[in-house]
């Protein structure tokens, strides 16, 4: 490894995990700063300004979320929460909160770096880069300037709501979304709790735009947590 | 098979019952016995006291009255004393015997004079012998005073002997359980020394009566009981050492007293008296009252004399009985000889007590039908005093009015046939009237109505017309005849009303009861149950009624109640009590009597059940004790009804516990060895790794790295499982309900179990007009899964799986079918239990099908499989609809 690539702070309080993913990510070029409670974890994001957080919701001495809040006053760097199954709840908050995905264990090498990678573009994008004028992705595309949608080079007419929804989906590709950012950002802030209304436009969408609406190759659900549009790069 | 001079087996046990029944041990009672005031009885007990506080017993003094004697006083000197608490009664403040701090305090031994006393109101007990109970039964030892002549069966003996009637008095029970009883004796003439010194203390007010009551004379004889009432306590006391040792006596040969009482204020005298006899004799006895034909329409007042009687046998420790019958001597010796009885006392003042026809006294008619009895005649007083005013049933006109009306309209009626009519026809058409009357009104009015009868038949129909006076003087004795005939068809008509009453009411008791016991039967649930007690007493007793049943900590709550409200909550410290204790208290009891409900205790012979409030309407409608026996009769239905939901509720608390265990072997069985397989491949591997290092060719090295992901995957799943089953059981797992597209739950499910279903094909089929369904996605989601990794694992590879949903009315059905080989009728219903694995099953958890169940369920849902049209298994569960979906709004496109 002859240039370091991006330097991942991983705050986790397990050994084992700290192993498995210091191992995973040194292999893929990847820095590594551990930390193994919140106050270290804390310290360290200031310290090392590493690239991305790899952050457990469980720490011993503070809650993941609180961390989360704490990270987000100061900085933009991109956080992946880690946490256990069956803790829906506590995603949505970190998500909500500022966290940019999340991982739910046990996982795979593969996933793990998946989420890396999306995070990091997301963050190089974020950086001021403009959006390009055209979004591709598998069978999708779609045209910025003329608001138009195709799927196989055949041209989809969306409602307005629809548009933005896609939209939103496409500027955030690979990146989970929740329910309430989705809301929020489509419809505005005073309907952040119809979530309905947000799964009824994701069936439009899915029946507009996926060849199979009941195995959707575009637009996936995380269940109990939002959408995310498939990484375009994966 | 019990040889001579053994004791009874039966009779050891009855001794040492008692002792055993209760946890905490009884406490004992000591009851210094005196003739009369002023004989020292307070004197000893303190002395008694003091050598026992020198012993090194905890002594108390809970109340003690000193009347200002100095000797007394001083004898107080060194002893603890109780304060006593303060009661506000109608301006003043009463001061009294505090029997909360009493038991609070939990002393060696306590002191408490007068056992007669009565308390003021406000006191939980009415009177302080019931507080010493409560005393003793909480394990306190109590010492304590008694005045012969306050004994219940003496109390008529001394009102004659003194003419001073004692209101205040102790049951011949409190005596008889008293451990040690002693008496204090002084003679008269000492005791006339302490009241010319002044030493007695006499209220004021009662100064005149107590002078007379001092007299030599009555001392003498007060002294003879006190001392025949000590001796026969020594008697009992005798024979039960004899029990116990085992030797045998003279009367084991049991006797068995029966008094027969009218409802007459002869009555509770007789009942006294059988009393006495019973407890000289050592026999146990009963007071009998027969309802002849005419008890239904004798003044309220007389039949309140034969119910009052009755109380008092039971309250003296005998039986009472009531039974129907037409004559009292045949039911008293037909009563007798089915209960072995040995004597039978009988009133003398009367010969029928409801003036019947026969000429004999009672006596006589019972050893006529008897031979073999014992008849003992109780002489009466001289004069049968009046019964009390205020209890005479109320005057009322109406039955008159009919009476006169009824005749007068007959009258009226044959008038314009007097020429036709013969005489005799007429005095048929007056006779049949006064039947009438008599069948309507009763006895009086159609007496009178007999009368009327023959004044009318004189008057227009017998010439001349319109005056009194006869033409024929034969026709006086015509008169004589008919008001003769008439009286006699009235009685006769009259008689048959009543039995006809008597006969309805017993009728519309037992149909009541029978009702009651029924729905009771019918009852599935306490709710249930409540609610049918609650309708059935209403309906008799009227008035209101509560329901109070123990919680699952044991704590007295309300659960049911009519009117809704009508519950007092102060009264709820009396129903407690009332449960704790398994007596009644409560309003027409001597125990907290302010209370605004008769507070009954619901027991069975092993179990208190509960308390039910009663406010009868009328209030006094329980003085009658039919009713009370009629509410009894129904409170032990209920009680044996609670008893049987209690009982269901703990066999199946039995079952389920047997489940658990069942299943906890079950689950260990499972768990070690579904843990243990792949953690020992993991384990195995990783050291294979470890230990090789380099010298494991690549390959091997990919295989073990592969066991290891695979095995613990395969654990991770398990675990998974089991977290998913112990939070759906423990209800951790509530579902969060949203109005959620199915589409998009299938399609995240498929997305799940995408690597299993490689290689089939998987077509889903729902209905594009499907509505939004109540679900928790996370939870259906999962269903979905686990549905889809069964059909993965146990059908053959490359067959199709297909899923689909269907709108039903109120639900949505979803299925999810395969073409693999089918589940076996015997199976359909078992694969949903925990740890139930197919025959030959692929590696499976055991739990899969059990969560889908169980957040099925949880859904209000139903989850079952069929076998599938053209082969394989389907797996449909239902989705209710619960709630109202929410409105999307549509937007132009």
């Amino acid at each position: 490894m002859s240039i370091p690539g991006p330097l991942v702070l991983l705050v986790e309080d397990e050994l084992a995990m700290r192993r498995f993913l210091r191992t995973a990510l040194e292999a893929e070029g990847y820095g590594c700063v551990e930390a193994t409670t919140a106050r270290e974890g804390l310290a360290h994001a200031a310290g090392h300004n590493p690239a991305l957080v790899l952050l457990d919701l469980g720490l011993p001495d503070a809650d993941g979320l609180d961390v989360t809040r704490r990270l987000r006053e100061w900085s933009q760097v991109p956080v992946i929460v880690l946490s256990a199954r069956g803790h829906e709840g506590d995603k949505v908050a970190a998500l909500d909160a500022g966290a940019d995905d999340y991982l739910t264990k046990p996982f795979g090498t593969g996933e793990l770096l998946a989420r890396v990678r999306v995070a990091l573009r997301h963050a190089a994008r974020a950086k001021g880069e403009p959006e390009a004028a055209e979004f591709r992705n598998g069978m999708l595309r779609v045209d910025r300037l003329r608001r138009q949608v195709f799927v196989d080079d055949r041209e989809v007419r969306l409602t307005p709501t629809e548009y933005t929804l896609l939209g939103v989906l496409c500027r955030h590709a690979g990146k989970v979304l929740t329910h309430r950012q989705l809301l929020k950002e489509v419809w505005g802030p005073g309907r952040v709790t119809q979530t309905h209304q947000l799964r009824v436009y994701m069936a439009q969408l899915r029946q507009k735009l996926e060849r199979d609406p009941a195995r959707p190759a575009l637009l996936r659900t995380e269940p109990g947590v939002g959408y995310r549009m498939v990484d375009p790069g994966a | 098979m019990t040889r001579p001079g053994r004791p009874d087996p039966d009779a050891l046990l009855a001794r040492i019952a008692p002792a055993e029944a209760s946890a905490t041990p009884r406490g004992r009672l000591k009851v210094f016995v005196g003739a009369s005031p002023g004989v020292g009885k307070t004197f000893t007990m303190l002395e008694h006291a003091r050598q026992k506080r020198a012993e090194g017993i905890d002594v108390l003094v809970g109340i003690v009255e000193t009347h200002g004697r100095a000797d007394t006083a001083r004898l107080l000197d060194g002893l603890e004393v109780l304060r006593r608490r303060a009661l506000p009664h109608r301006g003043t403040v009463l001061e009294e015997f505090d029997l909360d701090a009493a038991l609070a305090r939990r002393p060696g031994l306590l002191l408490v004079d007068e056992l007669a006393h009565t308390n003021a109101p406000g006191s939980r007990h009415a009177r302080r012998w019931q507080d010493v109970e409560e005393l003793l039964a909480a394990g306190i030892d109590v010492c304590s005073t008694l005045n012969v002549q306050h004994l219940e069966s003496l109390n008529d003996v001394v009102a004659r002997i003194t003419g001073v009637t004692v209101r205040e008095t102790v049951p011949d029970a409190v005596l008889d359980a008293a451990d040690e009883v002693e008496l204090v004796d002084v003679t008269p003439e000492v005791l006339e020394q302490r009241l010319r010194e002044g030493k007695v203390y006499l209220p004021a007010q009662a100064e005149r009566a107590l002078e007379r009551f001092f007299r030599r004379p009555n001392l003498v004889a007060l002294r003879e009981l006190a001392l025949r009432r000590t001796a026969e306590r020594v008697d009992v006391q005798l024979r039960g050492e004899r029990a116990a040792s085992g030797a045998t006596g003279p009367w084991e040969a049991a006797e068995r007293l029966l008094v027969a009482i009218g409802p007459d204020d002869d009555a509770a005298r007789l009942v006294r008296a059988a009393r006495r006899l019973a407890g000289s004799l050592r026999a146990p006895w009963t007071a009998l009252y027969v309802e002849e034909p005419g008890h239904a329409t004798l003044p309220a007042a007389r039949r309140e004399l034969a119910q009052d009687a009755l109380r008092l046998a039971e309250e003296l420790g005998g039986a009472a009985a009531t039974v129907p019958g037409h004559d009292a001597a045949d039911e008293i010796a037909a009563w007798a000889g089915q209960h072995n009885v040995t004597r039978v006392l009988v009133g003398g003042r009367r010969a029928g007590w409801l003036g019947g026809p026969w000429p004999q006294p009672m006596a006589q008619r019972l050893a006529a039908r008897a031979p073999a009895l014992d008849v003992l005649r109780v002489g009466g007083d001289a004069a049968p005093s009046p019964p009390p005013a205020h209890r005479t049933a109320p005057f009322r006109l109406r039955p008159w009015l009919v009476a006169a009306g009824t005749i007068a309209a007959c009258t009226a009626g044959a008038l314009p046939f007097r020429g036709t009519l013969a005489e005799i026809d007429a005095a048929m058409l007056y006779l049949l009237a006064v039947v009438l009357v008599a069948l309507r009104e009763g006895r009086g009015p159609s007496a009178f109505a007999a009368a009327l009868a023959v004044a009318a038949f004189d008057l227009a129909f017998v010439q001349p017309y319109g005056t009194f006076s006869v033409d024929d003087v034969r026709f006086l004795f015509t008169f004589a005849m008919m008001f003769g005939i008439a009286l006699a068809l009235a009685g006769l008509a009259t008689r048959v009303r009543e039995q006809a009453d008597a006969a309805r009411q017993r009728e519309r008791r037992t149909a009541a009861l029978y009702a009651m016991s029924r729905d009771l039967a019918a009852a599935r649930s306490r709710p249930e149950l409540a609610r049918a007690m609650l309708r059935h007493l209403h309906d008799l007793f009227g008035g209101g009624i509560t329901l109070l049943l123990p919680d699952a900590e044991g704590r007295l709550d309300v659960v049911a109640e009519r009117p809704v409200g009508g519950h007092e909550a102060k009264d709820l410290g009396v129903a407690r009590w009332v449960f704790e204790r398994g007596e009644p208290a409560g309003t027409g009891t001597d125990t907290l009597p302010q209370a605004g409900a008769l507070y009954l205790p619901l027991a069975t012979a092993d179990r208190r059940l509960g308390v039910v409030g009663l406010r009868p309407e009328p209030a006094d409608r329980f003085d009658d004790l039919a009713q009370r026996r009629l509410a009894g009769a129904m409170l032990d239905q209920v009680a044996i009804a609670l008893e049987r939901t209690a009982l269901a509720d703990e066999k199946r608390q039995v079952h389920l516990e047997y489940e658990a265990e069942r299943l906890r072997s079950s689950l260990l069985g499972s768990l070690s060895h579904d843990l243990r397989t792949p953690l020992a491949a993991v384990e195995g591997a990783a050291s294979a790794l470890l230990t090789g290092g380099a010298r494991v060719p690549e390959p091997r090295r990919r295989e073990l790295a592969e066991t290891i992901v695979g095995e613990a995957h395969r654990m991770t799943r398990l675990v998974t499982n089991l977290l998913d089953m112990v939070r759906l059981e423990s209800g951790a797992i509530a579902p969060a309900r949203q109005w959620h597209v199915l589409e998009e739950v299938v399609g995240a499910a498929l997305g799940r179990v995408e690597s299993a279903l490689t290689g089939r094909e998987v077509t889903v089929s729902l209905p594009p007009d499907l509505p939004l369904v109540p679900i928790d996605d996370v939870l259906i989601g999962q269903v979905l899964i686990n549905l889809l990794e069964n059909a993965a694992r146990h059908t053959p590879e490359g067959t199709p799986i297909a899923i689909c949903a269907t709108a039903g009315a109120g639900e949505v059905e979803v299925t999810v079918a395969d073409r693999g080989p089918g589940v076996p009728a015997a199976e359909r219903e078992a694969i949903f239990e925990k740890f139930h694995r197919a025959a030959g099953g692929a590696g499976g958890t055991g739990l899969g099908l059990a969560i889908c169940r169980g957040i099925v369920t949880a859904h209000g849902g139903r989850i079952r499989v069929e076998p599938r049209d053209g082969g394989g298994a389907a797996f449909r569960f239902t989705l209710p609809m619960v709630g109202t979906p929410p409105v999307t709004e549509p937007e132009p496109a």
